[in-house]
């Protein structure tokens, strides 16, 4: 995966600075930096009415920025026009087709509007997200995972570089959800840059390695996924032949911290280095290591964690780049 | 939608397509109205009433000579006077409604829908978008006035033959160049109700809601009427937009008199090209957060 610069190349798939949008007494979107980088599978996260909606449309071109600017491969929506959107596909909410017309019409209509030769690829399209068999039928009949479905067809005709999905699984049952990430990995895989908004956390865990959490509208973190989970909440569970004197051990170890007993374990918080030199310690008291375990904190504990930090008024910093330790917004 | 499944590989490619043209885009307009059965209300109702008129007239067997208008006094004489009556009556209010129905529907409820955001993160600029639909709104305005006058001109020949005709000045004319006089009349009409098509456009694009726009344009051009019938206002009549749905009489004269049909083309040009500019810019730069 490429790496995300602190001085973005303006031909990065998305590039948002100092993006808000206000409604007005309502701030939706509130400085919003954003890069996303080639190869990307990009999540866009928070709570609903946090403001990534509006920060899509405004990729999109839909709406206009109150303040700021953001370039998809280097071109501003608001001045390029349908040019920006050039090897950009995707949909914002739920997407949307003429009812009256079937879902091949509606591919039509859509290729038509692509220009080129996006109505050769509608059999494939429609083969990819294996909807050939109902493609005659009107889109007033479909249900609401077909629809979804369609969304990404409509979206590959333009054989994008950069997709834009805006909650696809929601609304889908089990094994739709299952079947969207396997479809949107497997583009992920074949190229295609994604920036996936959703406030499903097991969603962006498992596809994506960059994300973006966003609260109230402002970005309260911005990296790699790894680094927030690695640096934002590491820690060990050990298990030793005796958990009392050990904790008293930990207890008086520097760099240390948060030790506590859990399920007949110790939990604690340290760096590598510390755990090093603790365990060398355990060792000169006699105290024999079972186990010692490194716990990542999931994605959903770090998400809380930054919302309800930024919810406590702790308020949002700019995004990390690549190359420096990770920041967590009000984190110390 | 199963990913095990194999799928032909869909490698991005960087774009280079040809983007479509305004044409296109006006095609596909058409045809989405085609697909819509609301699109057939209007041009139903501008044929059926011609029917009707002239079922009543056979069944009624009234004289109607010695009427105050010429063709009324002609209707059982000459078919052709049907047509000319039917627009006569459908001009001040059935009509403009047809052309309303369309024109306010035309953006709005593609934005309440949501289809809007689709169409809009195509290939395609605004401009293309708002040009292909207000030519859409204008085609189907134009399909309902020619087909209510086909219509109309088939039943009234049906009923009561293909005859010479007398028109406003008195003079016969023969059949054939009465059917010309008969669309000509029609397509002239065409200039005032275009006018109300680019003021739905512009009430279209500006409340997103296809009845506001609808009750907007027609509440418009009822409100354009009364003032035409304030007494006093006299001087200002000939610049409302009502008056000149009567721009086509000055072709059924001989010679023709094309003063009215000249007026008529500056003053509707002042009603509406400020609409067409307007309703662009909105559309051009407004927030699509429907849908």
């Amino acid at each position: 995966m490429p790496e995300a610069s602190s001085s973005p190349s303006p031909t990065l798939p998305v590039v948002a600075r100092g993006l808000v949008k206000r409604y007005r007494e309502v701030l939706a979107v509130d400085h919003v930096d954003l890069n996303v980088c080639a190869g990307d599978v990009y999540g866009f996260l928070g709570p609903n009415g946090a403001g990534k909606t509006t920060t899509l449309r405004m990729a999109l071109g839909l709406i206009t920025p109150t303040a700021g600017k953001v370039e998809l491969f280097g071109r501003d929506p608001m001045t390029a026009g349908a040019r920006a959107l050039e090897g950009v596909a995707g949909f914002v909410e739920a997407p949307r087709f003429y009812p009256y017309l079937s879902a091949r019409k509606n591919l039509q209509l859509l290729a038509a509007l692509d220009g080129g030769d996006a109505a050769a690829r509608i059999e494939r399209v429609l083969a990819t997200v294996e909807l050939t068999e109902r493609a005659e039928h009107r889109v007033r009949g479909y249900s609401h995972g077909m629809r979804q479905r369609l969304g990404i067809a409509a979206a590959l005709l333009r054989e994008p570089r950069l997709l834009i999905l805006d909650e696809p699984a929601t609304g889908l049952d089990p094994g739709g959800m299952r079947d969207m990430r396997l479809l949107i990995r497997r583009l992920a895989d074949e190229g295609i840059t994604v920036l996936l908004s959703s406030h499903q956390l097991p969603e962006v865990q498992e596809l994506c390695d960059r994300v973006a959490i966003v609260d109230r509208g402002r970005v309260v973190y911005e990296g790699a996924l790894a680094d927030l989970r690695r640096q934002g909440g590491a820690g060990y569970r050990l298990r030793t032949t005796d958990d009392t004197r050990a904790l008293e051990v930990a207890r008086r170890h520097e760099g240390v911290d948060n030790i506590h007993q859990i399920d007949g374990a110790l939990g604690l918080q340290a760096d590598e280095q510390h755990v090093g030199t603790l365990s060398l310690a355990l060792g000169a008291e006699g105290i024999g290591i079972l186990a010692l375990t490194p716990e990542l904190a999931t994605l959903e504990d770090l998400f809380f964690r930054l919302t309800e930090e930024s919810a406590a008024g702790n308020g949002a910093q700019p995004p990390a780049p690549e190359d420096t330790p990770v920041r967590l917004a009000g984190a110390s | 939608m199963s990913a095990t499944s194999p799928a032909p590989a869909l490698l991005p490619a960087p774009h280079t397509a040809r983007r479509p043209r305004t044409p296109t885009v006006y095609r596909w307009e058409l045809r989405k109205l085609v697909a819509q059965k609301r699109s057939y209300l209007g041009l139903f109702l501008g044929s059926l009433i011609p029917v009707i008129f002239v079922v009543v007239q056979l069944l009624v067997q009234h004289d109607h000579r010695g009427a105050d208008n010429i063709f009324a006094s002609q209707i059982t004489q000459s078919g052709l006077a049907t047509p000319v009556l039917m627009l006569l009556f459908q001009s001040f209010f059935l009509l403009p409604l047809i052309a309303a129905l369309v024109a306010g529907d035309i953006v709005a409820a593609e934005d309440g829908n949501g289809t809007l955001k689709t169409i809009l993160t195509r290939s395609v600029d605004r401009g293309q978008v708002y040009a292909a639909k207000a030519l859409a709104a204008m085609t189907y305005a134009a399909v309902a006035v020619f087909l209510s006058a086909a219509v109309a001109t088939v039943a009234g020949v049906a009923a009561w033959g293909f005859n010479s005709i007398t028109t406003y000045s008195g003079t016969v004319v023969s059949a054939p160049k009465g059917l010309l006089l008969v669309f000509a009349a029609n397509a002239v009409y065409l200039i005032p109700l275009l006018t109300i098509v680019c003021i739905g456009l512009l009430l279209s694009a500006v409340t997103h809601n296809s009845a506001a726009a609808l009750v907007g344009t027609v509440g418009i051009t009822l409100v354009l009427a009364i003032v035409g019938q304030i007494p006093g206002l006299d001087s200002i009549r000939p610049y409302l937009l009502t008056d000149q749905y009567s721009n086509w009489h000055g072709l059924l004269r001989t010679p023709t008199d094309w003063g009215p049909i000249g007026h008529s083309a500056w003053v509707c040009a002042l009603y509406a090209v400020p609409c067409m500019f307007a309703g662009y810019l909105v559309f051009l730069r407004r927030d699509v957060a429907g849908g």
